[in-house]
């Protein structure tokens, strides 16, 4: 509870020191509209027919309904390897042995293509939500993995002595001694993870659907529309910045203010 | 009551692997004394703390602890670096079950005695001095009014003017609260001044070789004391053996 308030108090001041992120990014679009000058609307449409299509397209209850269904599979894929990375990642780092046997597995997952990935899956699954969950889960498993196992694997041995000659009981070590500790390193891999599902559901989808913002990706392709394309994608990188700056990055701020 | 609080080591010998690290060591620590080990680096003084303050397994020989609390004070602070200075010092408090409001009270009366500020006590770790986080780590060791305190070598890191408030901290516990005392430290000096008795223990592998006592009482001794003692310990053949003393003038 005091850090939920906490947050929420200092979130004004975080969205104030917000000006300078602003700034860079309107001096993207300056770029933007520089190369729509030179190359031509069907090229590199302006930043302002971007916008309008992204205006038009978001009243069109039929996109909603597809950013829906990415949402969906996205949420789902990304829940599935945050429960199982973070907890199998935190077991695996209490022990050597799985901590070292996991090691080469996860390099094989992390190495191997997602497109190849999807093209695995669509033998599998078919053409369907599973395809498309099942490469999120995928790519997004072993970085949640890595980072759960990597926060166990370096909880401090001199803090649990201390904690030892406290006699703490098992709960505030728990509490008091590990969590912060695993949470610094867990944290950030979400984040990570959560970017990764968030570019990967578009690709599974591009290739192996017919609904969601994948596929109206590729229509837009087929049908040369470039604006419509930039538009999706404005809503992609829209979504991920709101989710990673408005949301994530204050918690992560409280959370680890004792690092900063 | 009959049941006297001590600390007995009986023909301790602890392995590290197939090194030997202590043989045969035996002592015995009563209520009110202040018990200094000294040896050179390396030589298995802080595994014999950890041995008697229960951190590790003794596995050859015996150890009866029959304190009733105990609180350890280690080399590094070791302060978590994701709590505050408060409530760094509470959490001995709160493992033995005190309320969060009181022991948050206690801890602060506690800082403040051992000279941090009120403007120190929201920050972490990371926005303290070195001197700082170690008069943490004593305030955190001694609010939870151990009977038995285990120092490992806590002094070593810090100026003399700060090493000295410490100290004095700890020579008023031993007065006001009978606190006792296990001490480890490689110097000479300090084991001078804080000591009813000092074991001196040879290394490879760790054994008592000497025992020294000072008859004046250690609420009473002066630097001139510290400095007289110091001087005459370092002529004795033992201390000049065990921390290798010899051969060391300029050619």
């Amino acid at each position: 509870m005091k850090f939920i308030y906490k947050i929420l108090k200092d979130f004004p001041s975080y969205l104030w020191s917000g000006w300078g992120a602003i700034a860079s990014i309107l001096l993207f679009i300056a770029c933007w509209d520089f190369g729509n000058q030179i190359y031509g609307n069907l090229v590199l449409p302006s930043p302002l027919e971007t916008f309008k299509t992204l205006f038009l397209m978001l009243q069109d209850e039929t996109v909603i309904l597809e950013i829906q269904t990415t949402l969906y599979r996205a949420f789902v894929g990304f829940s599935i390897s945050l429960i199982f990375g973070s907890l199998l990642g935190l077991t695996a780092g209490f022990f050597a042995t799985a901590s070292m046997m996991s090691r080469p597995i996860v390099t094989i997952l992390v190495g191997m293509p997602p497109i190849a990935w999807i093209v695995l899956a669509m033998i599998w699954f078919g053409m369907g939500d599973e395809t498309v969950i099942f490469t999120v889960v995928v790519a997004s498993f072993p970085i949640i993995f890595v980072g759960a196992l990597q926060g166990t694997r370096t909880l401090d041995g001199e803090l649990k002595q201390m904690a030892e000659s406290f006699n703490l009981p098992w709960y505030m070590k728990f509490i008091d001694v590990y969590f912060p500790h695993i949470f610094s390193y867990v944290f950030p891999a979400w984040v990570s993870g959560l970017g990764m599902s968030w570019k990967i559901v578009v690709m599974a989808e591009l290739l192996a659907t017919s609904d969601g913002i994948g596929a109206l990706l590729a229509v837009a392709r087929s049908q040369l529309d470039t604006p419509t394309a930039l538009a999706l994608v404005t809503i992609m990188i829209g979504s991920l910045m709101f989710i990673e700056y408005i949301i994530l990055e204050p918690i992560k701020r409280e959370v680890e203010s004792w690092r900063m | 009551m009959a049941n006297v609080e001590k600390l007995v080591v009986d023909k301790l010998n602890h392995h590290f692997g197939f090194t030997e690290i202590l043989n045969d060591i035996n002592f015995t620590l009563s209520k009110g004394e202040v018990l200094s080990i000294v040896g050179p680096s390396g030589g298995g003084k802080t595994t014999l703390l950890h041995l008697c303050a229960g951190l590790l397994d003794v596995e050859e020989g015996k150890i009866d602890n029959s304190f009733t609390t105990s609180s350890f004070a280690f080399q590094e602070s070791r302060l978590l670096p994701w709590k505050n200075v408060i409530d760094n010092i509470a959490l001995g408090l709160l493992a033995n079950g005190v309320t969060h409001s009181h022991a948050i009270k206690l801890s602060q009366e506690v800082a403040l005695k051992f000279g941090l500020e009120e403007d120190d006590f929201e920050k972490f770790p990371k926005d303290l001095s070195g001197g700082m986080k170690q008069r943490v780590s004593f305030a955190r060791a001694l609010v939870v009014k151990p009977s038995l305190l285990f120092l490992d070598e806590p002094f070593s890191a810090l100026d003399i003017g700060l090493k000295k408030e410490l100290q004095t901290h700890l020579l008023n516990e031993v007065k006001e609260n009978n606190l006792t005392i296990l001490f480890i430290t490689h110097d000479l000096m300090e084991a001078i001044r804080l000591s009813d008795k000092i074991l001196l223990l040879e290394a490879d592998p760790g054994h008592i070789v000497k025992e020294f006592e000072f008859e004046v009482d250690i609420q009473s001794r002066d630097d001139a004391f510290v400095y007289n003692e110091t001087a005459k310990i370092l002529q004795d053949k033992t201390i000049i053996d065990t921390f290798e003393l010899y051969g060391l003038e300029l050619k």
